[in-house]
This record gives structure tokens, C-alpha cells and sequence, in this order.
């Protein structure tokens, strides 16, 4: 009876195409979604992960997360550096700062401050240069959509001059770093550098980055920095969620992606139930002669399932196909890095499609499952 | 003597309850024979097609007895009456009731993959009888290919498909006229009729009474009289 189920599925072409476009547009709807959401709460952290030589960062007590912090002194330094199991700690600055370009076109950007020594903290992925060109005075290193933002339709070049806070900067590196939440360009110096740039407040050490001894795990090494300073120290993956929760917890983002996600699982169930339940409707005198013929209701309820899951199967494969697809055609565009579609989004929204399919059945198969078939007789 | 196929005694059909129950059938008595087809008649609203219902074991009756083949239908479990169907019923129409979706062949071959047939022999075997019916030309095309009459053959060829020993037919002729009714029984009368089968058809159309060998007049619930007729076309 299977082949009959799927003949009635596709012999009724316009529901059966309509069908399959609710299922697609909620899945792409709900797919796409989601993965933009959870590209831009993964943005939150990007200047943690962009950190790759440490795992630990140490920063005040109350710290929240990573865009607003409170300056650490150089005796919260030296005091990190006294606790044992750790192989060494050196500062970061984040801070932001102005930049304008020959143009005159000025914006705001994110400074970053690397420890002149060792520059720990800067991205492995260098485009253009090398770091260790920023050793000379008056330097930056600068991420690759911030020299497209400056330096429009030109070509990647280096030792071009910016204006950074009243400094003559000089570009020394272009980089690739992580899209930052805030899509501002993101500027690397060192710390001293850092520190001339941006002027006045004494004191602009955001953070130490802290590299436990070999065999220590990053777990110890927070208890024990914790333990002996007072300070606040996390695994950069810890540092990196509470960053995401914290924007989470709040911001409107999630209620609004929220929102859309929601509406396209309700419009798709109510189409797709709807145009599901009228199919079974308008064949309900076909399902009734099945039965007087000596159908039993369970294969009947086999085929409505079956119905189903072909709708959702085929539905879902064009919306995910559609899904990746936009990542895919997009992911040059430097305004949509890091956005992709996760294999746990594409498993959770087959379980959302599965339950609009599950839905949409369950009416049609209740319908079906009560119908007398004495009513093949009726006119 | 052989049995008879389809026996009711003081049968009776209530729609509803109580005070306002409609009683349909108010005490049927009534037999079809083997080998024999029989035609139930009588004005609109009699419960002609309640009874059809009621002994092809679509509905249960209020009370009264009633054996379709030698099978107390009535007490069975409806899984065990949807078996007791589809082994032993054919049924015909008067919409005809096709898939629209489904070939002439598959739309016959029905009640075969019902019973587990695989498409294939199934399809097969539909073929054949289509031929038979005077289709094998168009065993291959959709219901909506094809005239009234040549529907009402793919009707009739589901329903015999599967050898059932009662052919329940309503109106079988009234979606059609008057000359391709008259073919389509003449077809019935050969294909369906055969002494370990008993044919009911419900009808009200009169021109086609000739082709009945015992005609039941119903009235008003009842059965009023039955009528033999020795030499049926
Ligand atoms: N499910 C039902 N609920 C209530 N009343 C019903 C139901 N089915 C049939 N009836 C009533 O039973 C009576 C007999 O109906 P039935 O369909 O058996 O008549 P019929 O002899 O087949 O008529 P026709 O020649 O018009 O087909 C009618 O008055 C009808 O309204
Ligand atoms: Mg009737």
C-alpha cells in the first residue's frame, strides 16, 4: 500500500509542491536564523579566541565579561606571576580608540595592546607583513576588514598612515582576525604603544594572560591564581562563555531571532497542517473506500505517516540545502564571517521539522482513524 | 440444500437514541442466495442503503440477527470485521469511489495489496481481469481518462478481484445512462455471478430490473415482498 500513499502524495501536484514549500521555508527560515544567532553570540568572544599562545586570563574580581572591565595595576601583575605552576603572565590591553583615515573618514576601533616583549595575544593568521614589524615605533598591525574599511576598493598594501587618536600610525601587518562583535576594525600594537596611543587614564591593563607549567591543567591554575590574588581567573573557553551568557542575559538578540524562529515554526505548522489536513479532507471518501474495502486503520494511519515523512524529508532537504547554500555563497563576504550552519543546528531543526510533521499528521490521522466507512455509501 | 449466503431475522437499525432515535430498519427480514443475483428496491429513504451497510458489516445493527456467510458479523471486533471485509466483500460503488491518483490496473489491484500482495502480480493479475471486463485497452490510464461505464468496469473489477463470495453493489447504474447501465449489468451478470457467489445490488432504477433473479421490494424499513424471476436476462 506504500506505493498507493506515495501516487495520492503526488497525484494532487499543487498541494503536494505546497506542502514541500512550507517545509522548506520554515526549515531555511529556522536554520538560517539560528545559525546567523549563533555566529553573532560566537562574535562576543572573538577577541578571546583570537588569543591563542594562553589559556588563562586573569582580570578584576567583578569582571562580567569581556567589554567592560577594570583596570589591573602592574602589583596585580607581578603578584600573578608569584603564583606557583605558572610558566608566565604578561598583559593585554583592549580598549577602543579613534581612527580616521587620509580621506577623512574616521571611526571607531578596537585597540588592541600586546606585551612588547613577547606580543602574546596576536592572531596566528597574518595576511600581509609580519609581527614582527611592530617592534618600530609607531606602528599597528590591522585586521583585514578594517584596511577595507579605511582603504576602500584598494588593494592590500603596507606602510600606509592612519590617524589613530592625533598618531601617525603606520600599517606594518595586515591580519586575520575573528569578526569582533561590534563590527569595528581591530587594530594590534604593543602594550607601550597601546598605552601612548589612547593616553591619560595611569593605569590600562585589561587583562593577564597567564601560561600554566607543563602537566598543570587550566583548571588548576585559575584555583590557584584565585586563591593567592584575589583576582578573578578563567580558561579562555569559561572567559569565552560567560562573554556569550552575558550577552545573551542581556541584550534583546535572542528574543528577537527568537521571535523569527518561533513564527517560522508556527507558520510552518499551521501550512503545512493546514494544506496536510485538507489534502486528507478532500481524500477522505478515497480513505473511506479503503476501509469497506478492508483496509485496517492501522495501515491507513501507516500511510498518512508515510505521507508525512516524505513531506518532511523532502521539505527539510530543500530548506537546509537552501541553509547552506547562502553560507556557502556568502562566506566571502566579510560582513557574514563566521557565520556558518552547525551540524547541531541542522539536527535540531530536523527535530523542529519533525514535530511540525508530527503535527500536521496527527490532526489528518484522527480525522481518518474516527471516519465511518459506511460514508462511502452516502451520495 | 446450501446455505444461504446473507440470512437477517427481525433485523433492526437505529440512528440515534431515545426519543429521538430515527429507526431506519424496523425488523428486516431477508436472505440472498448463492448463485443467485439479488436486487433490493424501494423509494428513496426506505434504508435500502442502510441495509446494504448494516450486511456488508459497515455498521452494526440495533438488534435482530443477522449471518453473512454463515458469520455472526455483527459481534465481531472491527479489526476482525475489516478482515472478515477483506476476504470475503466486494464492493461497487455508485460514485465508483476510484483513487484518482492510481492507474485502471492499480486501482483494481486494490484489494489485493490490501491483503499483502506485492504491486507487481498484483498489477498482474488486474490486468487480466480488466481485459476480461472489455478494458485491456486502457488498464493503463487514470480514472479521469476514462468514460463513466468504462469507470464503473474498474469498479466492478476491484471489487471481484480478490473472488469474494458477497458483491455488494448501490446504485451501481445511476451515475451512468441508460444504454451503458444496461451494458455494465449485462457485464456484471457474466462476471459476478457464479453458484459459491451471492450478488446484492441496491437499486432504484426499474430498467434494469430484468437482471435480477429475486428482486426484495423494501418500503418504509421493511421488506414488503420478494419476487423470483425465473428467466433473467
Ligand atoms: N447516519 C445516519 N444518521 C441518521 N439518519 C440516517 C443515517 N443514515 C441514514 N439515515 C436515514 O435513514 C433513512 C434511510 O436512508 P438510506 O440511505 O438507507 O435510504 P435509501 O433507501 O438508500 O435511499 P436512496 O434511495 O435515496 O439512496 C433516511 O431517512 C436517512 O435520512
Ligand atoms: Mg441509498
Amino acid at each position: 500500500m506504500n506505493f498507493v500513499a506515495w501516487q495520492m502524495l503526488t497525484g494532487d501536484r499543487a498541494k503536494y509542491l505546497g506542502l514541500i514549500f512550507a517545509i522548506a521555508f520554515s526549515t531555511f527560515l529556522m536554520s538560517h536564523q539560528v545559525s546567523i544567532f549563533c555566529g553573532l553570540m560566537n562574535r562576543t568572544r572573538s577577541q578571546i579566541t583570537d588569543v591563542r599562545d594562553a589559556s588563562v586570563w586573569v582580570m578584576d574580581a567583578k569582571t562580567q565579561y569581556l567589554d567592560e572591565v577594570k583596570a589591573l595595576t602592574d602589583q596585580d601583575l607581578f603578584r600573578v606571576r608569584g603564583v606557583k605552576g605558572v610558566e608566565w603572565a604578561v598583559p593585554l590591553f583592549k580598549g577602543t580608540s579613534r581612527a580616521k583615515g587620509a580621506d577623512g573618514k574616521f571611526r571607531g576601533v578596537i585597540l588592541m595592546g600586546l606585551d612588547d616583549s613577547t606580543l602574546v595575544g596576536a592572531p596566528r593568521k597574518v595576511i600581509l607583513g609580519s609581527w614582527a614589524e611592530l617592534r618600530g615605533p609607531e606602528t599597528i598591525a590591522i585586521d583585514q576588514t578594517g584596511y577595507k574599511f579605511f582603504f576602500p576598493d584598494q588593494p592590500l598594501e603596507l606602510g600606509r598612515q592612519l590617524d589613530l587618536n592625533d598618531h601617525q600610525v603606520r600599517i606594518v601587518a595586515i591580519v586575520d582576525s575573528e569578526a569582533p562583535f561590534v563590527n569595528l576594525p581591530v587594530f594590534y600594537t604593543r602594550y607601550t604603544q597601546a598605552i601612548t596611543f589612547v593616553g591619560r587614564e595611569r593605569n590600562q591593563m585589561s587583562f593577564v594572560l597567564v601560561k600554566p607549567q607543563a602537566g598543570l591543567s587550566d583548571g588548576e591554575i585559575t584555583k590557584r591564581i584565585t586563591a593567592a590574588t584575589g583576582l578573578k581567573a578563567s580558561t579562555s573557553l569559561d572567559f569565552g562563555w560567560e562573554t556569550i551568557w552575558y550577552y545573551i542575559k542581556n541584550t534583546g538578540i535572542p528574543i528577537n531571532f527568537g521571535i523569527t524562529v518561533a513564527i517560522a515554526l508556527i507558520v510552518g505548522t499551521v501550512v503545512a497542517g493546514q494544506t496536510f489536513y485538507l489534502f486528507t479532507v478532500e481524500n477522505l471518501k478515497q480513505f473511506g473506500a479503503l476501509k469497506a474495502i478492508g483496509v485496517t486503520n492501522g495501515r491507513i494511519v501507516g500511510m498518512i505517516l508515510m505521507q508525512a515523512v516524505i513531506v518532511g524529508a523532502v521539505g527539510y532537504a530543500l530548506g537546509i540545502t537552501m541553509t547552506a547554500l547562502f553560507f556557502d555563497l556568502t562566506q566571502n563576504n566579510l560582513d557574514l564571517r563566521g557565520f556558518r550552519l552547525l551540524p547541531e543546528i541542522m539536527m535540531g531543526t530536523a527535530a523542529a521539522v519533525f514535530l511540525i510533521v508530527l503535527m500536521a499528521s496527527i490532526v489528518s490521522v484522527r480525522r481518518v482513524i474516527v471516519l465511518e466507512p459506511a460514508v462511502v455509501f452516502r451520495g | 440444500m446450501q446455505s444461504k449466503a446473507v440470512v437477517c431475522k427481525n433485523l433492526r437499525k437505529d440512528f440515534g437514541k431515545g426519543e429521538d432515535a430515527v429507526k431506519v430498519l424496523r425488523g428486516v427480514d431477508f436472505q440472498v442466495n448463492y448463485g443467485e443475483m439479488t436486487f433490493l428496491v424501494g423509494p428513496s429513504g426506505c434504508g435500502k442503503t442502510t441495509l446494504l451497510s448494516v450486511v456488508a458489516g459497515l455498521l452494526n445493527p440495533t438488534a435482530g440477527d443477522l449471518a453473512v456467510l454463515d458469520a455472526d458479523i455483527a459481534k465481531l471486533h472491527s479489526s476482525e470485521a475489516v478482515l472478515f471485509r477483506r476476504k470475503n466483500l466486494g464492493f461497487v460503488f455508485q460514485q465508483f469511489n476510484l483513487l484518482p491518483a492510481l492507474t485502471a490496473a492499480e486501482n483494481a489491484a486494490v484489494p489485493l495489496l490490501a491483503a499483502g500482495w506485492s504491486r507487481k502480480p498484483a498489477v498482474e493479475k488486474a490486468v487480466v481481469l480488466l481485459r476480461d471486463l472489455g478494458l485491456g485497452e486502457r488498464a493503463h490510464a487514470k480514472p479521469n481518462q476514462l468514460s463513466g461505464g468504462q469507470q464503473q468496469r474498474v469498479a466492478f473489477a476491484r471489487a471481484l478481484i480478490h473472488e469474494p463470495r458477497l458483491l455488494v453493489c448501490d446504485e451501481p447504474t445511476s451515475a451512468l445512462d441508460a444504454e451503458t447501465g444496461h451494458h455494465v449489468m449485462e457485464l456484471l451478470r457474466k462476471s459476478a455471478v457464479r453458484a459459491d457467489r451471492a450478488v446484492l445490488v441496491v437499486t432504484h432504477d426499474s430498467r434494469i430490473y430484468n437482471f435480477a433473479d429475486r428482486i426484495a421490494y423494501m418500503n418504509d424499513g421493511l421488506i414488503t415482498r420478494i419476487e423470483e424471476q425465473q428467466n433473467a436476462a
